[in-house]
């Protein structure tokens, strides 16, 4: 577990941040600039001092004003990937990887050099390398370091689009791959979504709400922190079965079954599916003649006060043990003429989702 | 070719030990009071400034009387070490290490607290970061970043000790072989009919010491900044 509480003050903005996070996958610290993200990240790697709190990180405390704990930066075992790389300029590509150590039993320098392709990078000098090479550089950096949690401030933000999609992937795979527990400050909310499973939402120096991704973005109460992204739903999945006759794949969550394109994956992969609400269409009854074949019944959970002509629906897809949340985006007039209210039974027709997990690299959206 | 005398030669040997000593000696209190300065708050911070600066703004021959009543045979801590050490600096060619060393640490400690203050702490955070503590953060990441500063400082306190007059002469006086610097030699030779040759001469030698002193120090400056800018 990453046990935050603290409070500092930094020039006339207070930072009173509490929360808890498990130590495992990746913990995305959400919210504007200027929201305080970064604040908490440097608390936690040491680099300033909160006026009073506590830190802790599997059980060991790394800071406690009450009991007069500190430990320094260097001593604290937190890799930390800043948003300017900064890397040493007087050290070659290998010297900065070298830097803080050669890995630890489970990675050593070798693999991290081929998992984030540094192999061509080794003998140049900082000064040369593209914006997306310096970022791998100094992640790989961090990791050999032996790191127990990596903290990354917004790794992508100085990045363009390209560079963005070069680096997302080495992200994964160290989530996927490495089981290496991250906490990701970022305010993009696709970032987010890609990556992380737990959120942390940062507004104004404090945390207005933390859990699970699908729960946070599926709640109408925060979307003026989670941004109106792409409205949508974000769903967990698991591989359960391949229709090898039509080429599909079966991916089951509580209280249902959706029929995807043949993914090559193999069975009991967790997959974190994105249904946009546009994506969504509304029937009263159970739909025949249509082509859509991913219809889920549910019923009206909630409806957001709009006064536009669009409006957004909460659907319970799920079982009464395991609720599933699917937003719908009607129009206000269709929601008047289908005469549906909190509790209605309805029909969810889907028809694309994009992937999200278990890596972007495989992602992508899925017509069905 | 200009032909130089014994007692030349010994005077510009004279001068190139005492102004090497005198800087390799000062360089590591340079570096550390520079640190202290560029760093650290501490209280009385104004006064150390000050005191460290002092020898730029008093006239020589101040701080070489000064040197001399506190280091000299008689004074406090002369007496101190001569008493319990057997080190003696009046009248020695240390203690001309001692003056000029003084005089140059202003201009030492200031170039390299700059080039100290121009370091991107956010360097030595993740330095930090990385596992590196204090001592070793400094000297895998400031210390390194800081040469060119730090060569700069060492050359202009080399120059600056090379043309040491007043507060030398002023401690440990005028003695051939012993005390008598270049400059002190030079001016010992505008004192006595017919010295206008020699004292020519040894003008002549300043100029291609200091220029020397430049070109190699221009020549590092270049090479090392070349190297952590990461340029190839």
């Amino acid at each position: 577990m990453i046990e935050v509480d603290i409070e500092q003050r930094l020039g006339d903005f207070t930072l009173a941040a509490k929360f808890t996070a498990p130590a495992t996958g990746v913990t995305a610290l959400f919210g504007r600039s200027g929201a305080g993200k970064t604040s908490i990240v440097n608390a936690l790697a040491g680099l300033t001092r909160p006026t009073r709190g506590r830190i802790e990180i599997d059980d060991e405390v790394l800071f406690d004003s009450e009991r007069g704990i500190d430990r320094p930066p260097n001593r604290r075992r937190l890799g930390y990937i800043f948003q300017e790389h900064r890397l040493f300029p007087h050290y070659s590509v290998k010297g900065n990887l070298r830097y803080g150590g050669s890995g630890g039993p489970a990675l050593g320098f070798d693999e991290v050099v081929a998992l984030l392709g540094l192999e061509a990078l080794l003998a140049r000098r900082v000064g040369d390398l593209s914006g997306g090479e310096k970022q791998r550089v100094s992640i790989g950096r961090a990791l050999l370091a032996n790191p127990r949690l990596l903290l990354m401030d917004e790794p992508l933000a100085s990045l363009d689009a390209a560079r963005k999609a070069e680096i997302l992937p080495f992200i994964a795979r160290l989530r996927d791959a490495l089981k290496i527990p991250i906490i990701y400050v970022s305010h993009a909310m696709e970032e987010v979504v890609q990556l992380a499973d737990t959120l942390v939402l940062i507004s104004d120096g404090k945390v207005a709400a933390a859990g699970s991704v699908e729960e946070l973005t599926s709640r109408i109460d925060l979307r003026p922190l989670t941004g109106r992204y792409e409205a949508g739903s974000v769903i967990r999945t698991v591989l359960r079965g391949q229709d090898k006759s039509f080429g599909l794949t079966e991916l089951d969550f509580p209280g249902g079954r959706l029929r995807v394109p043949h993914l090559d994956l193999p069975l009991g992969t967790a997959l974190r599916l994105r249904i946009h609400a546009r994506d969504v269409v509304l029937a009263l009854a159970p739909p025949t003649g249509l082509s859509i074949r991913n219809s889920f019944a549910g019923i009206v959970a909630e409806i957001s006060p709009e006064d536009g002509p669009l409006v957004d629906l909460r659907l319970d897809i799920g079982t009464p043990a395991e609720p599933v949340m699917l937003w719908a985006r009607i129009t206000r007039r269709a929601l008047a003429d289908l005469k549906l209210g909190l509790g209605s039974p309805v029909h969810a027709l889907v028809k694309t989702v994009s992937l999200e997990r278990p890596s972007p690299v495989r992602g992508g959206t899925l017509e069905l | 070719m200009i032909e130089l005398s014994p007692q030349d030669w010994t005077a510009v040997a004279l001068s190139l030990r005492i102004a090497t000593v005198a800087t390799l000696v000062s360089l590591p209190f340079g570096i550390a009071i520079a640190t202290l300065l560029a760093r650290r708050n501490f209280w009385g911070k104004t006064l150390v400034d000050a005191i460290i600066y002092l020898p730029l703004v008093l006239p020589p021959v101040v701080t070489g009387y000064l040197l001399l009543i506190t280091l000299g045979r008689h004074g406090p801590v002369g007496a101190f070490l001569a008493d319990h050490f057997g080190i003696v600096f009046a009248f020695r060619w240390t203690g001309a290490v001692i003056s000029c060393g003084v005089m140059a640490f202003p201009l030492m400690v200031r170039a390299i607290r700059l080039s100290i203050e121009a370091i991107d702490r956010r360097l030595e955070d993740a330095a930090a970061t990385l596992g590196a503590g204090p001592f070793w953060n400094f000297a895998t990441v400031t210390l390194p970043l800081a040469l060119p500063g730090i060569i700069a400082g060492a050359m202009l306190a080399f120059a600056r000790a090379l043309g040491e007059f007043g507060a030398t002469i002023t401690f440990v006086s005028n003695i051939p072989g012993e005390t008598q610097t270049l400059p002190l030699a030079l001016y010992t030779f505008t004192q006595v009919p017919g010295g206008d040759a020699a004292a020519w001469r040894l003008t002549l030698i300043s100029v291609v010491v200091a220029m020397a002193a430049l070109l190699v120090s221009e020549l590092l400056a270049r090479g090392i900044d070349r190297r952590i800018r990461g340029m190839s």
